[in-house]
């Protein structure tokens, strides 16, 4: 159990306003684009209206002509500094600026740079490129015929297959599905989505010639690996780098990869000498950076007669784009969608998956996910509401069934994870009671008989966060550690610098109450800073919910290291020896005389003003933490649905949602993390996809047609939670951000299907829009 | 987002915008609440050369009953429409209208007249105007012109107005006692322009004979829709559920829509029968209190 400290220490538990609302609500942020510097310059980028065509020609005379222009960069030019292509974060190259021919509608073709962004804006139109049409594709299926245009010419590898992977034991599994009673199916699209944070990518590139350093403002969310990639693409000195991420306006994995806007605007700045900003239109960002899922996906679970779970197969084709620019571990070219077994206990599966590539834009990254754990969640929660169905079992009784007990944790699940801890039932029990299941589903048959549509979802998922232990987790041989350096100033107030980076999640707040827990100094009094390159630790930043993982465990370690020398310190204080001393949260004190205690003020001030002879001044620790394993999060979504038959409507009637990430450090943060990832949940299901017209152009580019959820749209989220503290984290905690993005799509999808089970629908493809369902019922003949 | 350079024009009087528009020709634009040209102009589908913004001319912004109609002033926004007791009242189905265009922000700028000026067939207000019989005041260098809305809208993005003609007034016939009206509208989202609309306004006599109706369809076809078969085979019927349900089915066959992002077009055609048979209960039903 975690002592509970007082409110006005604040530690874990207490639901302590965020320390960075009041900037954020009086409109004082600080975002990339609020950095304006002297005589900074602006630049704009040249983008493709076709999604395959050979480059035949860049005529930029006209534009350089428009007085204020100061330069346009095309990849010929890149090229001639070895930096018309870059990287990907997943081994694989992209294009900077085009050379010989784009690969996707708004492919990134020549870089404007002008006194003013009205002048670069006019200049762009001005920039004239000549284009052949090459053929377009479009279809993942048919990435892999024999008739389909190749791509990637540059590759030597002359095809559009990116990679296969698989894990599992194939021949087993297939064994148990011949033997199999019960056989389920379900081929479940997870469409192409996009992050789209309110913030658009952007920054501004600053070298100063004669310091020789080079400082990047940047949309990142992970500025210490974007130094460093920095360092070795540019061949910049690291240390003649720094990058500030300054406020983010959400990320949501959006922020993870490196741009190529952010490189002409570095390259500019170098030729120019001057700092050079770069701000993407809402549009740039929705057409060419990171979108997420595109799987395709075939689930199938084989099952006894009564229902115990047996085996699960998967196959799985991956629409990468024009360039695997997925940002996850290099170990994991499917990312951790090896979690696609799920809640339940069964011994046997394999998974497989296969990349390729596409005439569209290049991805794809984990949108508020740890690396396709929302698909695998989708998938198995799908599949085994199917798999319901195909019993004509009650969802709920099936799961309950299969759930992995309590007592069998650690769980090595088929594919190779240990599941730390778990009680899945525990959660399961809270959901029902909470949403009232039994008299739901006598309504529902009530309803049936009048002829009215009703349906309950029910998402029992599991999550995988907090990537990860260096032994198997590094993103382009960084190993994903992550860090947290905490200085006591003499008075004893706080300085606490990370590795990571908020984007919204409220690290200012959080990373100060695990301060104020392990060593009782208040919240209030501890200030949190991350993002720049110059002054914190080096980590990997915040993604894939491994903040609280991974940094919040360096935190706690960081303050126990502190709290090691504290007692040291005490001892001195009270003349005694370190055997003697207790410690409560803020002090500490002479074992049965809690009179004689010295608080950890105390103890700061001494460190700087009498500190035993032979010790180092100071009061402060770095922790660089590795965490042994992940984390399992995991909880119960139910969801309640009607359905207007005139119309297809859908409606969420209610929501309930049960999570549990172990101990909690600040339940309204987490509470408002699970309202977020719930209504992004929401748009996946009902609202969201890029897609793209057989030309490859962009459907869904703007926000008139990739729609954002409103208050209007978004229902009532009632939320619960049970408590399976993680047994291998300092303090218990499991990351919590991303669990209702990963287990809310299936609820929904749940819900509606089983709204129209009845009439033999198995599965509906998201998003959900009302005309799919009127076109089912008037297929099932349930409108005329 | 950012467009081309334009020049500013901004008129005290209507006769200097007519000025201007005659002096500019077919490169001016008249500016009004700006929430459908601004964002072309943004995008660079449009290119005016020269925005004559008529928001500063006094006197266009009013609604009152007058002669027989609601006079809608020229420079009338949504917002205005959505907070006047008089449309509250009176005008529910202009309420029903205004209330589902875009989101506040837009309607605190938006205007009646520029809605119907810009010709889009996506826009909510033509077909609440097309069922309530409106007419469209325009004032040109030869004068005022009384359009009637049935001929208004010609193609997609044209309507009836000559290039030096502004629209100072919108007049819609002071409905009888026994009146009633609604506008439905389903959008994939609160701001969103309509899969489908549709607005019917009826009169209806004693024994609940439908004496007038009219019937509007949105973003159903290259211009908004008057339903006039639908609207025929009610006229001189008691409203009920079968004669409401052929008028549906006929409203239907009349829309011409197009498969698009908001639905296949077989969805819309289906969306404009339920949405029919709705406004038309609830237009009775309104019609009777
Ligand atoms: C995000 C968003 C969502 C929207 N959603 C909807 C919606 O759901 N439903 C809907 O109906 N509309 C919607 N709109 C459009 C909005 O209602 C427009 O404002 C309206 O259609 C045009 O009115 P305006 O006053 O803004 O005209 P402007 O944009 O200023 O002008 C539009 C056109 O009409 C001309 N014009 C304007 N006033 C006059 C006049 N008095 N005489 C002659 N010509 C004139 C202009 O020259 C221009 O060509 C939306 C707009 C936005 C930005």
């Amino acid at each position: 159990m975690i002592c509970r400290t007082s409110p006005e220490v604040g530690g874990m538990g207490h639901s302590i306003k965020r320390k960075e609302d009041l900037r954020f609500i009086q409109g004082k942020g600080n975002y990339v684009d609020d950095v304006n510097l002297p005589d900074m310059v602006y630049g704009h980028m040249v983008r493709s209206p076709y999604a395959h065509a050979r480059l035949k020609g860049i005529n930029t005379e006209n534009a350089k002509q428009l007085p204020g222009v100061l330069t346009v960069i095309t990849g010929e030019d890149l090229a001639k500094a070895n930096l018309a292509w870059m990287p990907t974060l997943f081994f694989d190259k992209q294009m900077v600026l085009a050379t010989g021919k784009v690969l996707f509608q708004s492919q990134e073709v020549a870089f404007v740079v002008a006194e003013d962004p009205y002048i670069a804006a006019d200049a762009a139109e001005l920039v004239e490129v000549d284009y052949e049409e090459l053929p377009v594709l479009v279809d993942p299926h048919k990435a892999l015929d024999p008739d389909a245009p190749i791509l990637r010419d540059d590759r030597e590898d002359k095809s559009n297959h990116i990679f296969h992977w698989e894990v599992g034991d194939r021949a087993a599994t297939d064994k148990v599905f011949e033997d199999a009673e019960v056989k389920a199916k379900v081929h479940a699209v997870f469409q192409r989505c996009h992050p789209a944070p309110l913030e658009t990518c952007g920054c501004v590139a600053d070298h100063n010639a004669a310091t020789g350093r080079l400082t990047i403002y940047l949309t990142s969310q992970a500025p210490h690996a974007h130094r460093t990639l920095f360092a070795i693409v540019g061949g910049i000195p690291e240390n003649n780098i720094r990058v500030i991420s300054p406020d983010i306006g959400g990320g949501f994995g959006n922020k993870v990869p490196i741009y190529p806007g952010y490189v002409c605007a570095v390259v500019a700045s170098l030729t120019l000498g001057r700092p050079v900003k770069w701000i993407e239109t809402r549009s740039e960002n929705l057409q060419s950076t990171g979108f997420a899922r595109d799987y395709h996906m075939t689930a199938e679970l084989a099952a006894t007669q009564d229902g115990k779970i047996q085996a699960m197969r998967v196959k799985t084709l991956a629409d990468h784009g024009a360039f695997n620019a997925a940002a996850q571990p290099t170990k994991f070219p499917a990312g951790l969608f090896s979690i696609c077994t799920g809640a339940y206990d069964y011994p046997t599966a394999f998974c497989e998956v296969d990349g390729v590539y596409t005439n569209k834009a290049p991805g794809g990254i984990a949108y508020r996910c740890s690396f396709r754990v929302t698909e695998a969640a989708y998938l198995i929660e799908r599949a085994v509401d199917v798999l319901a169905q195909e019993l004509k079992t009650d969802p709920v009784e099936l799961r309950r069934k299969n759930f992995i007990s309590p007592e069998k944790f650690p769980y090595k699940s088929p594919l190779g994870w240990s599941y730390d801890s778990g009680d899945y039932d525990a959660a399961m029990k809270v959901a029902l009671d909470t949403i009232g299941y039994d008299a739901l589903r006598k309504e529902q048959q009530e309803k049936r008989a009048k002829g009215e549509l009703m349906g309950i979802g029910i998402s029992s998922f599991v999550e995988v966060v907090g990537a990860g232990p260096a032994h198997t987790f590094d993103i382009a041989g960084i190993k994903m550690f992550d860090s947290c350096e905490i200085r006591i100033h003499p008075t004893g107030k706080a300085m606490c610098r990370m590795g990571t980076k908020s984007q919204g999640q409220g690290h200012e707040t959080t990373y100060a109450q695990i301060v104020a827990q392990e060593l009782g100094i208040p919240a209030a009094d501890v200030t949190v800073e991350e993002g720049d390159t110059d002054t914190a630790p080096y980590g990997l930043g915040t993604y894939a919910s491994r903040s609280t993982p991974v940094s919040g465990a360096a935190t706690a370690m960081a303050a126990r290291k502190i709290r090691d020398k504290a007692k040291k310190i005490a001892a001195h204080l009270l003349e005694c020896s370190e055997e003697d001393l207790d410690w409560e949260p803020g002090k500490f004190f002479v074992k049965g005389a809690p009179s004689k205690a010295k608080t950890i003020q105390d103890i700061a001030f001494a460190a700087y003003t009498n500190m035993p002879e032979g010790m180092e001044a100071g009061l402060e620790a770095v922790d660089y933490y590795d965490p042994p394993n992940l984390t399992f999060p995991f909880g119960t979504y139910i969801c309640v649905v009607d359905i207007d038959k005139g119309t297809g409507e859908v409606k969420v009637r209610r929501f309930v949602a049960v999570d549990d990430c172990g101990n909690i450090i600040n339940p309204m943060i987490v509470e408002g993390q699970i309202h977020g990832g719930l209504t992004e949940g929401l748009a996946i299901a009902f609202m969201q996809q890029i897609g793209y017209d057989e030309n490859g152009n962009v459907q869904g580019g703007t926000f008139m047609d990739y729609l954002l959820p409103t208050a209007v749209e978004t229902p009532h989220w009632e939320t619960g939670k049970t408590c399976t503290p993680s047994p291998h984290h300092p303090f218990g905690a499991k990351g919590v951000g991303e669990s209702p993005n990963v287990g809310s799509p299936a609820a929904f999808v749940n819900a509606v299907v089983d709204a129209l089970s009845h009439l033999g629908v198995k599965h509906i493809d998201m998003p959900i829009a009302p005309w799919k369902v009127w076109n089912i019922l008037k297929e099932k003949g349930a409108v005329n | 987002m950012i467009p081309p350079a334009f020049e500013y024009l901004r008129p005290q009087t209507i006769p200097e915008a007519i000025a201007f528009l005659q002096q500019y020709g077919d490169e001016a634009k008249i500016l009004s609440g700006g929430q459908s040209l601004i964002p072309m102009m943004k995008f660079r589908l449009a290119r005016p050369g020269y925005l004559i913004d008529i928001n500063r001319i006094p006197g266009l912004s009013y609604i009152k009953e007058e002669d027989g109609y609601l006079k809608i002033g020229g420079l009338t926004r949504e917002a205005d429409l959505e907070n006047s007791s008089l449309i509250h009242s009176k005008y529910p189905i202009i309420l029903d209208t205004a209330r589902v265009i875009a989101d506040p922000q837009v309607r605190n700028m938006a205007t009646l007249a520029g809605n119907l000026a810009h010709g889009d067939p996506a826009n909510d207000h033509p077909a609440t105007m097309l069922a309530l019989g409106a007419r469209v005041v325009a004032v040109g260098p030869q004068g005022e012109r009384v359009l009637p809305i049935e001929s208004f809208f010609v193609t997609l993005f044209t309507t009836e107005l000559q290039h030096d003609e502004i629209v100072s007034e919108i007049r819609i016939p002071v409905p009888p006692p026994g009146s009633g009206g609604a506008y439905l509208k389903l959008e994939r989202k609160v701001g969103d322009f309509a899969t489908a609309g549709v607005a019917a306004q009826v009169i209806v006599g004693s024994g609940g004979i439908c004496q007038q109706v009219g019937i509007g369809l949105t973003n159903v076809g290259a211009t908004p829709i008057k339903a006039r078969k639908a609207e025929e085979s009610l006229c001189g019927k008691k409203l009920d559920e079968t004669t409401i349900a052929q008028a549906a089915q006929l409203a239907a066959d009349e829309a011409e829509p197009s498969s698009d992002l908001r639905g296949p077009a077989e969805y819309k055609r289906g969306l404009v029968k339920e949405l029919t048979l709705r406004a038309l209960a609830r237009a009775y039903e309104r019609a009777g209190k």
